[in-house]
């Protein structure tokens, strides 16, 4: 039923204020005028809609922040509609500026919002309930009954029962028969706290941003690995981080144990089901502790913790030349390029005169199939490594370049004796001859790596203090009723001391604060035990009113 | 790892839900048609009342005196079939979760499949013990249907194999954020469907035409508090679904909050149902346009976990469904 807005009675002084010249709004009354509508609810409400519309593109879209890769990706795929994405912020939406002027808005007709309401709070805090109203018939929720009781004796009874449920009384006058009481004031106090604490989970979001840190690096079984600025394979520091801020301890990764689903069949099958280590950690100053990590059992170290986040294969290759003297022997992390762990990685010998380089795939499970060698099953049940050789400049310039390619642009590739190009598929143990009595590569074995995230974040527990206290005070403030009630009691009129002629007029009145379907209820046991707390006799239901339908009893208090 | 036998036990089980769960929601559908009709008779007092003979050898409750009254009786007994298949529904969904479970030995809140059996449950359980304490008959359809419409995609779209868990999900946090979540998405449907039985009873009212079915609901304003008083308890909750996921991905993924698209959506849902609220407490927003709102974020309830969990890219894909 929308009833604003459907007659409008208009004004039959010009609208055009200026031309009356009427008052005008200086700076100051614009900023106040401005200060207004920011902190209106309606403007908090439409920022709240506003915000909730411009979280979505960053679920559409890939993020820099979350996945650098796929954004790389779109951009490969279509370069054009990528840039313009890009300009309007389509990949880093968080960080964005219309976002973030969204929730700073936000944050501002929340503060706006919050002070006045507090100070109002505490001001209702000392202050006595207030004065009962002249007509109770006004209010929502109203009795009235007729007892035979002393009028004293009917306050003194509603005085004690409001008592006793907790409502707050204010201070009786000399003789006077009203009664005002109030109760739920932790609503308005729940209330309040849940935005602040809103505030406060938004500030430590901030803070963790700030001072917070985040380094990778991938650890292969039995490897040791030292925490160093310098040591990580990407680090990234809050801005005000310092690298000398990060922590100096060595993890040793002593097993890593993975399984996976091999039962289940369909969608299931192929899944992890087992990611587990234990590692070592040594401090300095610190007798070392060996300890069990896992997926979300983070190991935590001097302040900071360590996560298991990705793990792959890691195959031992040795390579040796054609005296037999060892080139290269150590095991060599290859990344995992999809669900069956089919991993993609190099092997460098640059002690190889000229320098060789062998870049391939590795397959836990071997299945060779129309499409070629694939892998079937993550595990390794029959793994095999297939490699093919290039030979040349490894580091054209001394050019910085990643573990897990080859820069074969000042390479060849080395060739079969058939004028193929060198392919060798090699199983744990195996050892071949890489073509044109370049020497020998063995795969000894293969052993795991781990990928860990080593993270720093000193807003981590009081944004979930915070969260917790907003919760609280949600429950608080959606829970809790506020209500207030008032009792007039009228004298008989006639006399008072005639026996069994004392009509005594007991009048209750309720106003909730929001909705209240309780209310009628409260009042009803509130009459009730006056009533009998004032060890009188009912002579009048009365009329009572606003009891409307049995249906409205049936009414939820949820 | 699997007891084969168990879970073919559940999956019998939720068929015979969905299969009884459809008479269910005909007989809520012909109790809100007839008491519909006999509340607009007795609302019009004109036409003469329609007996229906009470089984003989009953009294005649005193209540038939008045017109439309045998009709009305003759609504409940539909609505009371309705009730008790829902009942049987709710105890074959219950059965079909919980040997689910036992099958797989771990709760069954591991893929998208077993997340619909449990919001099934809930909604089911929820209604089923309300209209214990009530008279919920009228809501019997609106609940039935959405009921039937998550298992039936459960059944057609999303079943998955019972097996283990991956290891990301081997978590405590697994049983109280997913719980606590699927409690509170049980509880927005409901509030959902009430939603829509207000904006349809209030249109109706507005335009002065109260008739047929409609007249089986309960008066507007008194809905829309219904569906307000449902909505404070689940916000809270789903506030509470927020924050033990950000301390699980915490402990799994090292971070608490990192914009993944669930955490996204979850964020957006909090956000549009805080408007509602705000909305509803706003002077100069009707409460119909509040309710609105509260029918938008149910929208991207659905969303969350039809949208993100298929389409979407991220970390929580564990919707088990082969793409």
């Amino acid at each position: 039923m929308v009833t604003e807005q459907q007659q409008r009675i208009e004004p039959s002084y010009p609208k055009n204020r200026t031309a009356l010249g009427g008052p005008r709004l200086g700076p100051v009354g614009w900023a106040r005028w401005v200060w207004r509508q920011l902190t209106s609810m309606r403007t908090a409400l439409v920022l709240l809609l506003l915000l909730a519309v411009a979280a979505v593109p960053g679920s559409v879209f890939p993020q820099r922040g979350v996945d650098p890769v796929r954004v790389r990706q779109y951009f490969e795929d279509t370069p054009e509609r990528a840039r313009w994405l890009d300009r309007l912020g389509m990949f880093e939406v968080y960080s964005s500026p219309w976002f973030a002027s969204i929730y700073l808005l936000l944050m501002v007709s929340l503060i706006g919002c919050v002070l006045p309401r507090m100070r109002q709070h505490a001001r209702s805090l000392r202050a006595q309930p207030p004065r009962a109203p002249a007509r109770f018939d006004r209010l929502p929720v109203n009795r009235q009954v007729e007892l035979e009781a002393d009028p004293d004796d009917v306050v003194a009874a509603a005085r004690a029962t409001l008592g006793r449920r907790r409502f707050r009384l204010r201070e009786a006058g000399d003789g006077a028969l009203v009664v005002s009481a109030e109760k739920g004031y932790l609503k308005e106090a729940g209330n309040l706290l849940f935005h602040v604490a809103v505030l406060g989970v938004i500030v430590a979001v901030a803070v963790g941003h700030l001072f917070g840190w985040r380094g990778e690096i991938i650890i292969k079984e039995r490897e040791s690995w030292t925490s160093a600025a310098g040591s990580y394979d990407t680090l990234s520091l809050g801005p005000l981080v310092d690298q000398s801020d990060i922590p100096s301890f060595t993890v040793r990764l002593d097993d890593l144990r993975v399984e996976f689903e091999s039962e289940a069949q369909g969608a299931q099958f192929g899944q992890p089901r087992v990611f587990e280590g234990v590692a070592t950690i040594e401090r300095q100053g610190e007798q070392p502790r060996q300890r069990g990590f896992g997926v979300n059992d983070p190991l935590s170290i001097d302040g900071t913790s360590m996560f298991l986040l990705g793990n792959g294969y890691a195959p031992v290759v040795t390579v040796r030349d054609d005296a037999g003297d060892i080139l290269f022997s150590d095991a060599v992390t290859f990344l995992p390029q999809d669900n069956t762990y089919g991993s993609d990685g190099v092997i460098k010998v640059p002690a190889a005169e000229p320098s060789l380089g062998f870049a391939g795939g590795f397959l836990p499970t071997l299945s060779i199939g129309e499409d070629g060698m694939t892998s079937s099953f993550p595990g390794l049940v029959d793994p095999a490594l297939v490699l093919t050789a290039y030979e040349g400049d490894l580091f054209p310039e001394g050019r910085s370049q990643s573990v897990f390619s080859i820069d074969t642009e000042s390479m060849e590739q080395v060739m079969q004796a058939d004028g193929e190009p060198s392919r060798m598929l090699l199983r744990p143990g195996d050892v071949l001859e890489v073509p044109g009595g370049r020497g020998t590569i063995e795969l000894e074995s293969v052993i795991r790596w781990g990928g860990m995230l080593v993270r720093h974040d000193p807003g981590r527990l009081p944004a979930l203090i915070f969260a917790g206290a907003a919760l609280v005070g949600l429950v608080l403030m959606l829970g809790v009723r506020r209500r207030r009630v008032f009792v007039r009691v009228t004298a008989p009129a006639g006399d008072p001391s005639a026996p069994g002629a004392r009509h005594t007029g007991l009048s209750i009145a309720a106003l909730p604060k929001g909705t209240d379907p309780g209310l009628d209820d409260l009042v009803d046991g509130l009459v009730e035990q006056i009533t009998s707390a004032s060890g009188a006799r009912v002579l009048d239901p009365g009329p009572g009113p606003a009891r409307t339908t049995d249906d409205a009893r049936d009414e939820d208090e949820a | 790892m699997t007891n084969e036998t168990l879970a073919e036990a559940s999956d019998l089980a939720i068929w015979g839900a969905v299969v009884v769960l459809v008479p269910a929601m005909l007989a809520f559908l012909v109790h809100l048609a007839v008491s519909g009709s006999a509340a607009g008779r007795r609302a019009d007092q004109r036409e003469p009342a329609l007996t229906v003979a009470g089984s003989p050898g009953l009294p005649q409750p005193p209540a038939a005196q008045h017109p439309g009254a045998g009709a009305a009786r003759a609504s409940r007994r539909w609505g009371v079939v309705g009730l008790q298949l829902t009942w049987l529904a709710t105890f074959l969904t219950l059965a079909g979760t919980v040997l689910r479970g036992v099958s797989v030995g771990r709760p069954p809140l591991g893929n998208m499949y077993e997340f619909a059996l449990v919001t099934a449950s809930f909604a089911l359980v929820i209604f089923s013990g309300w209209s214990l304490r009530r008279d919920r008959l009228w809501l019997g359809a609106f609940v039935t249907l959405p009921v039937l419409v998550i298992l039936g995609a459960a059944k057609v779209a999303w079943y998955t194999e019972a097996s283990q868990l991956m290891p990301a999900l081997n978590s405590i946090w697994l049983v109280i954020h997913v719980t606590i979540a699927i409690l509170a998405t049980a509880l927005f449907t409901i509030g959902a469907a009430l939603a829509t039985a207000y904006l349809l009873r209030d249109r109706a009212e507005t335009r002065d035409r109260v008739r047929g079915w409609i007249a089986a609901l309960p008066e507007a304003t008194r809905l829309e508090r219904i569906t307000y008083g449902i909505h404070i308890v689940a916000f809270p909750l789903w506030t509470f679904t927020l924050i033990a996921g950000a301390i699980w991905a915490e402990q799994a993924w090292g971070r608490y909050w990192g914009w993944d698209p669930k955490e996204v959506w979850t964020f957006i849902i909090w956000v549009v149902y805080a408007a509602y609220l705000h909305a509803r407490a706003t002077s100069s927003w009707s409460t119909r346009r509040a309710t609105w709102i509260a029918l938008a974020g149910f929208g991207c309830v659905v969303f969350n976990y039809v949208g993100v969990n298929l389409l979407m890219t991220g970390l929580h894909s564990y919707s088990g469904v082969a793409t």
